[in-house]
C-alpha cells in the first residue's frame, strides 16, 4: 500500500521497515527534516555521537557483533567528509553499513553552497555503492535497495545522499517487499562440479591446511558451524586471518593460531609447506602472504569467495569456487559425507608431527617481568579473567591489536571487532559503543593503545550519555608502538615523532567523561585492576602502564617469506632481517 | 616473479544508464592503476536505460581478469564481455579529419580519401573535413598520410565493438 509522506518521513519509515533499532548520527542543517521525523516516533532510537567518524565505527561495531546492517545519519559537507574514514574502513573489512547523508537543496548543488560537498563523488571509491536522490519518488526504492546492496553478496557500506528539498517533498512510500533490484544478484551457490573436485583434492592431501577469513564471519553463524564440522570431519589443521578470528574455536587442538605478519610460527610454516590450501573467505592480503613469489610455493590452492574479484588478485589459485561461504561449505560437507572419500591418515599424522614440532617453539613466549608490566602479560590476564564471561572485544590499531589477536582466544564468531583492512587508529572506542548498544548486558572491552584511543576519545561522552559500561583497556607504552617497532627495525632506531609526549592523565580524563579511571603499573596489581574494571557498572578507562620497549613477535619482515620470520629472542639483527626491497613496502 | 607480457583487450560493458555510472567505471580504472586506451559510451537501449561502454585496455592476463571482475562487481554493471576472447568480433572507429591546403595538395588529399573510402562532410575553398570509419590501424594510416597534406586536427570516437554471428552479448 502506497502512503503519501515527505521524503524525511520516508527515511525513518524505511529504516523502521528494515528493522533498524539503532541509528548513529549527528544532526546538521541539511538533515534537520529527518531529525524532526525522528523526534516524532519511537521505533528507531538515535544515538548521538560526538564526531561522524565515530558514528560509522559505532555502526560497524554494531553490525559486526550482530550480523545486521549498521545505520548512520549525518549532515552534508563536513558531516559527510568526516564519515569517509569510517566508510572506507567498512569497505575494506566488508561491513554492511547504510549511511544517509543530507545534501544542500537540489537547486544549490554545484553552487559551492554552505556545507556543500560532492558527497557521491567523494564517497564513490569508498563505498560499495552510493546514490544521490533527486526525485522523492525514487527515495523509497533507493532506501530499500541500499539495505539490499549493503547486506548481500560481499557486504559493504552504501551512501544515500538526500538533498534537503527532497526531504521536504511529498511522495508515495512503498514497503521493502515491493522492490527488486534491477540487476544486482550475487551468486550464493558454488559450482557443484568444482565442489566435487574440491572433495577429491582434499581427499588426496598429504599436508593440508584450512586458511579462513572474515568471509566466514560475514556469511553468518551457519558458516562457522559448517566450517567446524568440515575441519572435524577431515582432521586438518586450521589457521585464520585477523578478520576471521572466532569462526573456529581457539581452544581446539586443530587450531594453529592466527597467520600472517604477526601470526604464529606453526600457522605460517604450515602455510609455506602445505600441499593443499583450502582458503575460505579470505583474500590473500599482503599482511598474509608476505613475499608473493615465495608464498606457499608447493601447494594446490582452493579458494572459496563470494567476490570474483578476490580470485587470482594476488595469488593464482588452482580451484576457485565463487559463492557464499555457508552455501559452499554446506555442499562441501554434504558431498564429503556422501562420497566415500577418506583422508590420508598416515600422511596426516606425519604432518601433525611436523606441526607439533613447530608448535614446540612456543613462538608467542616472551620474557616476563616482576617490575614492569609486559603488554602481552596484561592482555593474557585480561583474557584469563574474562574468558568465562559473555565478552566482546574491540581494538584500536597497532601493537596492542596484534597482541590481542595473539593472546585473546576467541571461541565464537562476532566477538572480535577490529580494523583489519584499513587499519584505522581510533576504531575501537566508538566500535565498543556500537557493540555495547547491541549487547547491553555483555562485557564489552576495547583493547586500546594510548595513541589510537586519543583519536576518538570524545566518544566517551557518548558512552556517558547512554550509560554504556564500556571498558577501555589502555595498553599504555607511551609510543605509537608499531611505528616505534618499525623505526627500530628499519630506520636505525631513530624514533621520529613516535613518542607520545604530554599524554593526558587517563584517570582524570575518565572522570572528566563521567567514567571511572583506574591506573595500574605493577605486574602484581594487574589482576586486581582488571577485576575492578569488570566489576564497575560504569564506563571505565584502565590505564595499564606497560614496558615501552616491547616489540611484537613473531614478525615476518616486509618483503620476506613465511619461513623467514623474526622471533622475539632469535638474535637476528634487524639490519639483516629486512632487505632494501622490503623497506619500501609498508 | 615472472612478469607476463601485456595484452590488449576490448571489453564491452552493459550498464544502467544512471548518473555517475561512467565516473564509477573510470574511477575504478584510475583508482586501481589500470590503463584505458580507448573508451566509448552511449545509451543503446533507451526503454531499459541501458548504456554500452566499450573499453580498450592493456595489462597482463592476471590484470585483465581483475579488471573484468572488478567491473562486474560494480552494482550498476549488468554484463562484462571480453570481446578479445569471446570469439570473433568486429571493431570500428570513426574519425573526422580536417585538412587545409590548396592546389595539388588538395587534390592529393581527395584522391587518398577516396582510396580510404573517407567521405567529405565539410568543404571550403581551402579545407576539407573527411569522415572515415574503420579499424584503428586504418585510421592511423590515413592520419599519417594527411600529415604532409595540411592536417589541422583529428577527432576520433574511440573503438566500438560487436561480436560476429547471431548472438548478442
Amino acid at each position: 500500500m502506497a502512503r503519501e509522506m515527505t521524503g524525511a518521513a520516508m527515511v525513518i519509515q524505511a529504516l523502521a521497515d528494515q528493522g533498524v533499532q539503532h541509528l548513529f548520527g549527528y544532526p546538521g542543517g541539511a538533515v534537520l527534516p529527518i531529525y524532526d521525523e525522528l523526534f516524532k516516533q519511537e521505533k528507531v532510537r538515535h544515538i548521538l555521537v560526538r564526531h561522524e567518524q565515530g558514528a560509522v565505527h559505532a555502526a560497524e561495531g554494531y553490525a559486526r557483533s550482530t550480523g545486521k546492517v549498521g545505520c548512520v545519519l549525518v549532515t552534508s559537507g563536513p558531516g559527510a567528509t568526516n564519515a569517509v574514514t569510517g566508510l572506507t574502513d567498512a569497505l575494506m573489512d566488508s561491513i554492511p553499513i547504510v549511511c544517509v547523508t543530507g545534501q544542500v537543496p537540489t537547486h544549490l548543488i554545484g553552487n559551492d553552497a554552505f556545507q556543500e560537498c560532492d558527497t557521491v563523488g567523494i564517497t564513490r571509491p569508498c563505498t560499495k555503492h552510493n546514490y544521490l536522490v533527486k526525485n522523492v519518488d525514487d527515495l523509497p526504492r533507493v532506501l530499500h535497495e541500499a539495505f539490499y546492496v549493503a547486506a548481500s553478496g560481499r557486504p559493504g557500506p552504501v551512501v544515500v545522499d538526500i538533498p534537503k528539498d527532497i526531504q521536504f517533498a511529498k511522495g508515495s512510500y512503498s514497503k521493502p517487499n515491493e522492490f527488486q533490484h534491477k540487476g544486482y544478484r550475487p551468486k550464493l551457490k558454488g559450482d557443484l562440479d568444482k565442489v566435487r573436485t574440491a572433495v577429491d583434492v582434499i581427499a588426496g592431501a598429504k599436508r593440508p591446511l584450512f586458511y579462513t577469513g572474515g568471509g566466514v564471519i560475514n556469511s553468518g553463524r551457519a558458516a562457522s558451524q559448517l566450517l567446524r564440522e568440515l575441519v572435524k570431519l577431515t582432521g586438518f589443521p586450521i589457521t585464520s586471518t585477523l578478520m576471521g578470528l572466532g569462526a573456529f574455536p581457539a581452544s581446539d587442538p586443530q587450531w594453529l593460531g592466527m597467520l600472517g605478519m604477526h601470526g604464529t610460527v606453526e600457522a605460517n610454516l604450515s602455510m609455506h609447506d602445505c600441499d593443499v590450501m583450502i582458503c575460505v573467505g579470505a583474500r590473500f592480503d599482503d599482511r598474509i602472504t608476505g613475499r608473493l613469489d615465495a608464498f606457499s610455493p608447493g601447494s594446490k590452492k582452493i579458494h572459496i569467495d563470494i567476490d570474483p574479484s578476490s580470485i587470482n588478485k594476488n595469488v593464482k589459485v588452482d580451484l576457485p569456487i565463487i559463492g557464499d561461504c555457508a552455501h559452499v561449505l554446506e555442499d562441501l560437507v554434504r558431498l564429503w559425507r556422501a562420497s566415500s572419500a577418506q583422508v590420508d591418515k598416515k600422511a596426516l599424522a606425519e604432518w601433525w608431527r611436523q606441526i607439533d614440532k613447530w608448535r614446540g617453539q612456543k613462538c608467542l613466549a616472551y620474557r616476563g617481568s616482576n617490575d614492569i608490566i609486559k603488554p602481552q602479560y596484561a592482555i593474557q590476564r585480561l583474557y584469563e579473567l574474562t574468558r568465562d564471561r559473555d565478552v566482546y572485544i574491540t581494538t584500536e590499531v597497532g601493537q596492542h591489536q596484534m597482541w590481542a589477536a595473539q593472546f585473546f582466544r576467541f571461541e565464537e564468531p562476532n566477538r572480535w571487532m577490529t580494523s583489519g583492512g584499513l587499519g584505522t587508529m581510533g576504531y575501537g572506542l566508538p566500535a565498543s559503543v556500537g557493540v555495547q548498544l547491541a549487547h547491553p548486558d555483555s562485557l564489552v572491552i576495547d583493547i586500546a593503545g594510548e595513541s589510537s584511543v586519543l583519536m576518538t576519545m570524545q566518544e566517551m561522552s557518548t558512552a556517558a550519555q547512554y550509560r554504556l559500561p564500556i571498558k577501555i583497556f589502555v595498553v599504555n607504552n607511551q609510543y605509537m608502538g608499531m611505528v616505534r617497532q618499525w623505526q627500530e627495525l628499519l630506520h636505525g632506531g631513530r624514533y621520529a615523532e613516535s613518542y607520545m609526549h604530554s599524554l593526558p592523565d587517563f584517570v582524570k580524563l575518565a572522570e572528566a567523561y563521567h567514567a571511572v579511571g583506574i591506573r595500574c603499573d605493577k605486574p602484581a596489581d594487574v589482576d586486581d585492576a582488571i577485576r575492578e574494571m569488570i566489576d564497575t557498572p560504569k564506563a571505565v578507562i584502565l590505564d595499564c602502564i606497560v614496558d615501552p620497549d616491547e616489540n611484537c613477535f613473531p614478525m615476518i619482515p616486509s618483503g620476506r617469506a613465511h619461513n623467514e620470520m623474526l622471533l622475539g629472542d632469535a638474535g637476528v639483527s634487524p639490519e639483516d632481517a629486512i632487505t632494501e626491497e622490503g623497506k619500501v613496502m609498508v | 616473479m615472472k612478469t607476463e607480457p601485456n595484452e590488449q583487450h576490448t571489453l564491452s560493458v552493459l550498464v544502467d544508464n544512471e548518473p555517475g555510472v561512467l565516473a564509477r567505471v573510470i574511477g575504478l580504472f584510475s583508482g586501481r592503476g589500470y590503463n584505458i586506451e580507448s573508451l566509448t559510451v552511449s545509451e543503446t537501449e533507451h526503454e531499459k536505460h541501458l548504456s554500452r561502454i566499450t573499453i580498450v585496455t592493456r595489462g597482463t592476463p592476471m590484470v585483465i581478469e581483475q579488471i573484468k571482475n572488478q567491473l562486474d562487481r560494480l552494482v550498476p554493471v549488468h554484463r562484462v564481455v571480453d570481446m578479445t576472447v569471446a570469439g570473433p568480433a568486429i571493431e570500428r572507429e570513426l574519425a573526422m579529419v580536417k585538412v587545409r591546403g590548396k592546389g595539388e595538395q588538395r587534390v592529393e588529399a581527395l584522391r587518398l580519401a577516396d582510396a580510404f573510402r573517407a567521405r567529405v562532410i565539410d568543404a571550403s575553398t581551402e579545407s576539407f573535413v573527411f569522415e572515415i570509419t574503420g579499424g584503428s590501424a586504418k585510421i592511423d594510416q590515413f592520419v599519417v598520410l594527411m600529415l604532409p597534406l595540411g592536417l589541422v586536427e583529428v577527432s576520433r570516437t574511440g573503438i566500438v565493438a560487436i561480436a560476429r554471428g547471431p548472438e548478442g552479448m
